[in-house]
């Protein structure tokens, strides 16, 4: 997992990261003040799944979103480091649990990002 | 970013607007597909818990005054029919007006899981009726009820497990209590456990 940091599209490798502009070095610029942090499609959904619920367990997420154990982990410890979502650990008998929530903080990036979406749609409408 | 930094994404999109579009809208459309397949943990009516706990309370009173085990065993057949028709319907009108899928994959794990306990519940209760055991039914159904909640509520908010659990409680001291008490645990448990538990998955989980 480790060595995936930082090559990923978007920032949070390097601390929390709130906002966008963490992710200079991403491909695609089309939008500056885009959130990358939730641009990429996996963290996207994990946030969004979050929304709906109080708390997911890694393996709620993983079912939900149909990916990977390693995949998960790497997105999700994007989302730990930015603050997004805040993750408890703890035992069920022997089997390690590890449960997710969406902080406030995640919550309102995911709000800026349909915002941003919403705008998105409107302008090119508009033009 | 800070609210002020509002996006100007006509001035950012370059000289691909349509693919820009055609991005949003896809973002969108996942955002708005993966919140309706997790939001189904939750599609449970709390307000439903709520209706069908305020039933069992005449339901409690009109059993203490039965005549009969016959007499009491029917008005627990009805309040049951009553509670099942009332926390389904209020649960299709949770998920419809969230437009939350009812049987997606969670939906219909929560369901399967429910029935198993009980579908033994209701094949238990026969011999313990007709072998003239109605003392102990009150303590077997909330044990059952609850263990039908316990486990499908895995697949559900936290508050349905620990609702589970606590009806497996209530049932468990119903067993060990006089035989006299059977309405006033039914009244508890079926009552006012599906009460609290309903207003809290209704505070917390949007009905």
């Amino acid at each position: 997992m480790e060595e995936q940091r930082g090559t990923g599209a978007g920032g949070g490798g390097d601390g929390p990261v709130k906002g966008a502009r963490a992710g200079g070095r991403a491909p695609s610029s089309h939008a500056p003040d885009l959130d990358r942090l939730i641009h990429e499609r996996l963290r996207l959904g994990i946030v969004s799944a979050l929304a709906v619920n109080e708390s997911l367990s890694f393996a709620d997420l993983k079912k939900l979103l149909n990916t990977s154990d390693g995949n998960l982990s790497v997105h999700a410890r994007k989302l730990e480091e930015a603050q997004y979502v805040a993750c408890t650990k703890s035992f069920e008998g022997r089997l390690p649990r590890t449960e997710y929530r969406l902080t406030t903080a995640g919550r309102r990036a995911l709000e800026r990002y349909l915002e941003h979406m919403e705008a998105l749609i409107r302008a090119t409408r508009e033009s | 970013m800070t609210s002020s930094e509002s996006p100007a994404p006509s001035a950012a999109s370059g000289g691909a607007p349509d693919a820009l579009h055609a991005r949003a809208m896809d973002d969108l459309r996942y955002i708005r597909q993966t919140m309706e397949g997790a939001a189904a943990f939750t599609a449970l009516s709390g307000w439903g818990g709520v209706v069908v706990g305020v039933t069992a309370f005449p339901a409690a009173y009109l059993a203490a005054r039965a005549a009969t085990h016959r007499a009491w065993m029917l008005v627990w057949l009805i309040e049951a029919v009553i509670g099942a028709l009332l926390g389904v319907g209020m649960t299709v009108r949770k998920a419809r007006a969230a437009r939350q899928q009812l049987f997606g994959r969670p939906g219909r794990k929560f369901a399967l899981t429910f029935a198993t306990p009980m579908a033994a519940g209701a094949i238990l209760t026969i011999p313990l009726y007709y072998g003239g055991m109605t003392a102990i039914l009150p303590g077997t159904w909330l044990l059952l009820y609850g263990t039908a909640f316990a486990t499908a509520g895995a697949f559900s908010v936290s508050a349905v497990p620990v609702m589970g659990l606590s009806f497996m409680v209530a049932g468990a001291a119903a067993l060990a209590a006089p035989a006299a008490w059977g309405n006033v645990f039914m009244a508890a448990g079926f009552g006012a456990l599906h009460i609290v538990f309903g207003a809290l998955i209704a505070r917390k989980h949007g009905g």
